[in-house]
């Protein structure tokens, strides 16, 4: 604690020039040489390049060269041997080879002519189909976790409704980017921009991604704890209350009543409190499973799933409460809002989940714990401070707006100590990662927390902030972090946790398709709009007439619809591979529980 | 004795006090003095209750999706405004809407479209929000903006004092007239409300940054360019081939006005505005949006173009024609 003070105050000092300036000098002629703008390009290469290293990884195995060339030299040196042999001695080889081409197996030659019984359930799977690149099996996760049976429902619920939340979300904002293409595409009142741009990210944030984190941390608490959850009682009350207000909230955007507009904060109040309600049952719900826990130590997810939902209580409670929000005064929170929305709910909850899945996924421990713990407590000293920076230049004080800034620069810690902790869990298992159906995702969204994270800091900066604000690389940005690291961290959670609870894995090759569509989706909608966002920024510093800057976004708009398509589609490969995981399962609360006595030989099948 | 990782109590009221802490410092509390200390400006006018129904109607459709209300202290905003937007700005526009909806979130994020900060300013006139609003192509040519036909009523028989709307054929929505309802005439009173309210001393010193004009004009004398203005100023209405908008706005590719050998009328017209004919919307006034120079290279671009064919002017003689406006108005 003392060494950050230390460093806080160090820092303070040597920005102590920005904080004096009332002004700021710009001079676009040199945007090409400006920090913010030369990090942001190198983070986008770093993107590139793991997009291109794991294509060609794949497509490496599909053409692999070297056994090409083995076999053609295989070839001719049979042709040389055959072309020196006697003329007896190729009859007698033809004769051999005629009587192997007759020999038929019988198919018994190992087991013999008895029936084969698998009276242990041994037997998973059979395959017969050859060895094909492409679609080459990866391993299949370790099909063995005891895990009570109401906790599995629970679950299941709570990520069926996200994926369907997911869906809805998405064909929502596919819907929105086809209109920047073709914007007389309907003429309801209820499908207008300006009405379903909030459904889309209300949706996806309270829908999508909170069930999802939810449902994947309730194992998580109850694993790590080392006990079942405290009340399965609780926990469907806040999947009943987070859907309901989901639900009611988008009907009423969708008929014109909002709260006021601000971002994230569409939801009025009687909505948004049942979502606060769920939010507290939730965290009674986790704490209590945490101090009943039968471990000494505190698993360092449940300090991130703890304090993620402390934070976001007391941000919903100051985000709704009406004593100080007349005037600019409702700017500042919403610029607090806003932000520690992504940040102390998003960020902190998910993170949470990766220091649990990651290190499960590899069968590893996590590589080092202090790093969570610094990565902890330094995103809470500085995520907190930052909201302020979507309002530089801003009518509000220059002072929030110079410590918002600072503090953007100080997330550069807990990201590094993050990624670092990551990377290093990783370290060494290349083999595990190409084997797995579950870790590309996990190592997608590890890139982009680096990447997308670093990257927000970059756009703070008072020069990047002149370019890029209100262009459409914020929309970049913001799809690089709560698709980039939120969807592909729990992708990668529910791959993983799903077939240990209901013993069923997804076809693989559908997993391929959710991955590779949903990657390179992302990746031409990013690209598209940071270089659209670029020109249209530089457009208006030129001082060309403005519709002169919404003309040069249409092949850019168009891309971008081409990129969200793909990612609507491998929302659908999703859905269909939830299904295939879950199918069978009755998914909802059990109602007249019976106990059934467990035979013998059924208790060995299950444990 | 700091023992988070085995005490969970100490771990739970640990990060909660800080949070409040750190969210009182940098939330609640400036934004309770930003709300305190607030005052209008005062040239700064109160909202008239249609204006205000028209704003609640501009949130309700979420608009501010795309449109932000704030000029930010640099070099590009400075169309947008004649000044930084300050707290005032939104003294009346920011209170509470209701019991169930806090004071609305104007200034924005992002700008799919323009700037509203001060659209009252550069488009004063009924007809062109109308029509722009019923469908933004029909007056903005590239535009991606909404149609907001539900705002409209098609009707075959106009009642007394309904305002009809001369929409071209192939931009009409239903068959009939095109009738402006009260929901859409509200949202134009607000639209039209939003002014900059000006503060004469700090207009010239208040934007910080550098740039290319300032920086040019350091080396050699930069006129403005006339087809520029035209098109910031002009092209909204008067469309960028200059042909205008039939039953709306007059052309002026051929027009006798802008072809006349003597250009005493038609910069008369820009700088005073024109509302003589009733077929066609208003006119505003540019006398104090643009200056001398921008009027004379604005003119001599319309003199030249779209088969326009008259002398050019001097900035001279705008300036003559404007202290002899200024004296009859006197």
């Amino acid at each position: 604690m003392f060494k950050i003070l230390v460093w806080l105050a160090g820092t303070m000092v040597m920005t102590g020039t920005v904080i004096a300036q009332g002004k700021v000098e710009i001079d676009t002629s040199t945007w090409s040489t400006q920090p913010g703008v030369i990090g942001t390009v190198l983070l986008s290469v770093l993107v590139l390049v793991v997009l291109a290293y794991l294509m060609v990884v794949r497509l490496n195995k599909l053409m692999n060269v070297s056994e090409k060339v083995k076999w053609t030299n295989e070839r001719e040196d049979l042709k040389s041997d055959l072309i020196n042999l006697e003329r007896e001695e190729v009859d007698e080889l033809l004769e051999r080879r005629k009587k192997a081409g007759l020999y038929r197996l019988r198919g018994n030659e190992i087991g013999g002519e008895l029936n084969f019984k698998d009276e242990k359930g041994l037997i998973r799977k059979i395959t017969k189909s050859p060895h094909n690149p492409l679609v080459d099996d990866k391993k299949s996760g370790k099909l063995k976790v005891e895990t009570d049976d109401r906790l599995i429902r629970l679950i299941i619920a709570y990520v069926v409704a996200a994926a369907f939340w997911l869906i809805f979300g998405t064909l929502i904002g596919q819907y929105l980017g086809m209109k920047f293409v073709w914007p007389e595409m309907d003429q309801q009142p209820w499908l207008s921009f300006g009405r379903l741009r909030p459904v889309h990210t209300n949706t996806v944030f309270w829908g999508w991604a909170s069930l999802g984190m939810l449902g994947l941390g309730y194992f998580v608490v109850s694993r790590t704890s080392n006990r079942s959850i405290f009340s399965y009682k609780l926990g469907w009350w806040t999947f009943y209350l987070i859907n309901a207000c989901v639900v009611l909230g988008n009907i009423a955007l969708m008929n014109g009543l909002n709260n006021g507009g601000g971002e994230y904060r569409e939801y009025i109040w009687p909505v948004m409190l049942l979502f606060a309600i769920g939010l507290i049952l939730a965290l009674i719900n986790i704490y209590k499973t945490i101090s009943l826990r039968n471990t000494v130590e505190i698993y360092i997810s449940n300090w991130f799933i703890l304090a993620a939902l402390t934070w976001t209580t007391v941000l919903a409670i100051i985000g709704y409460l009406p004593f100080y929000q007349e005037g600019l005064g409702e700017t500042v929170i919403q610029g607090y809002y806003m932000h520690q929305g992504v940040g102390m709910w998003f960020m902190t909850f998910t993170l949470g989940l990766v220091y649990y899945y990651l290190p499960a996924s590899l069968n590893k421990p996590i590589y080092s714990y202090s790093l969570g713990v610094l990565a902890f407590w330094t995103q809470m000293l500085f995520y907190t401070l930052i909201g302020t920076h979507h309002f530089v230049f801003s009518p509000l004080p220059w002072w929030l707006q110079t410590v918002a800034i600072v503090f953007s620069a100080g997330m550069f810690i807990p990201v590094l100590a993050g990624t670092t902790n990551f990377m290093m869990t990783m370290k060494g298992s290349r083999k595990a990662i190409e084997d797995s159906y579950v870790l590309p995702f996990m190592l997608v969204g590890v890139i982009f927390y680096f990447v997308g994270s670093t990257q927000g800091s970059f756009q703070a900066f008072r020069f990047t902030n002149y370019i890029w604000h209100f262009t459409d690389f914020n929309v970049a940005h913001s799809h690089m972090t709560m698709y980039g690291i939120i969807c592909f961290f729990l992708w990668g959670g529910m791959y993983s946790l799903l077939p240990k609870l209901t013993r069923k894995e997804p076809n693989q090759l559908a997993v391929g398709m959710h991955f590779w569509f949903a990657f390179i989706g992302l990746v031409i909608y990013m690209f598209s709009l940071m270089i659209g966002g670029t020109e249209k920024g530089m457009s208006w510093v030129d001082g060309q007439p403005f519709i002169d800057s919404v003309r040069l976004m249409a092949p850019y708009w168009l891309w971008r619809a081409v990129g969200g398509s793909l990612m609507f589609i491998s929302h659908l490969v999703f859905g269909y591979n939830l299904y295939q995981m879950v199918n069978g399962y009755r998914i909802g609360r059990k109602r007249n529980t019976k106990i059934v006595k467990v035979k013998k030989d059924e208790y060995a099948r299950f444990s | 004795m700091l023992d988070f990782h085995k005490n969970h109590q100490l771990l739970l009221v640990t990060i909660l006090t800080i949070f409040v802490v750190l969210s009182l410092f940098i939330a609640v509390f400036p934004a309770f003095q930003l709300q305190e200390n607030n005052a209008p400006l005062p040239a700064e006018q109160p909202m008239t209750s249609e204006e205000l129904r028209g704003m609640h109607l501009f949130i309700s459709e979420g608009c501010v999706a795309c449109h932000t209300q704030q000029v930010r202290g640099i070099e590009m905003d400075k169309i947008w405004g004649q000044r930084p937007s300050m707290p005032s700005d939104y003294y009346y526009s920011k209170k509470r809407m209701d019991f169930w909806r806090q004071s609305p979130s104007l200034l924005g994020s992002e700008r799919t479209g323009p700037d509203l900060t001060n659209v009252g300013q550069r488009q004063p006139g009924d007809q062109w929000h109308l029509l722009h609003l019923y469908n933004p192509r029909s007056v903005v040519e590239g535009s991606i903006m909404p149609s907001y036909p539900w705002l409209f009523d098609h009707v075959d028989n106009v009642r007394e004092g309904q305002i009809v709307l001369e929409v071209p054929k192939s931009f009409k929505a239903g068959p009939g007239k095109v009738v402006a309802t009260q929901e859409v005439l509200d949202l134009v009173a607000y639209l039209k409300s939003l002014k900059q309210t000006s503060i004469p001393v700090l207009e010239t010193t208040f934007i910080p940054a550098v740039g290319k004009d300032q920086r040019k004009g350091e080396t050699d004398e930069l006129l403005p360019d006339g087809a520029m203005v035209y098109a910031n100023n002009c092209a909204a209405c008067h469309q960028g081939n200059g042909e205008g908008v039939a039953g709306a706005f007059p052309p002026l590719a051929g027009s006798s006005i802008v072809n006349d050998e003597d250009p005493q009328v038609m910069i008369q017209i820009i700088l005073q505005g024109y509302d003589a004919r009733p077929d066609y919307g208003q006119m505003p006034p540019f006398a104090d949006l643009l200056t001398d120079e921008e009027i004379a290279v604005l003119v001599n671009h319309e003199r030249s173009s779209w088969g326009n064919n008259a002398p050019k002017v001097s900035t001279d003689l705008v300036r003559q024609i404007r202290e002899m406006v200024n004296k009859t108005q006197k």
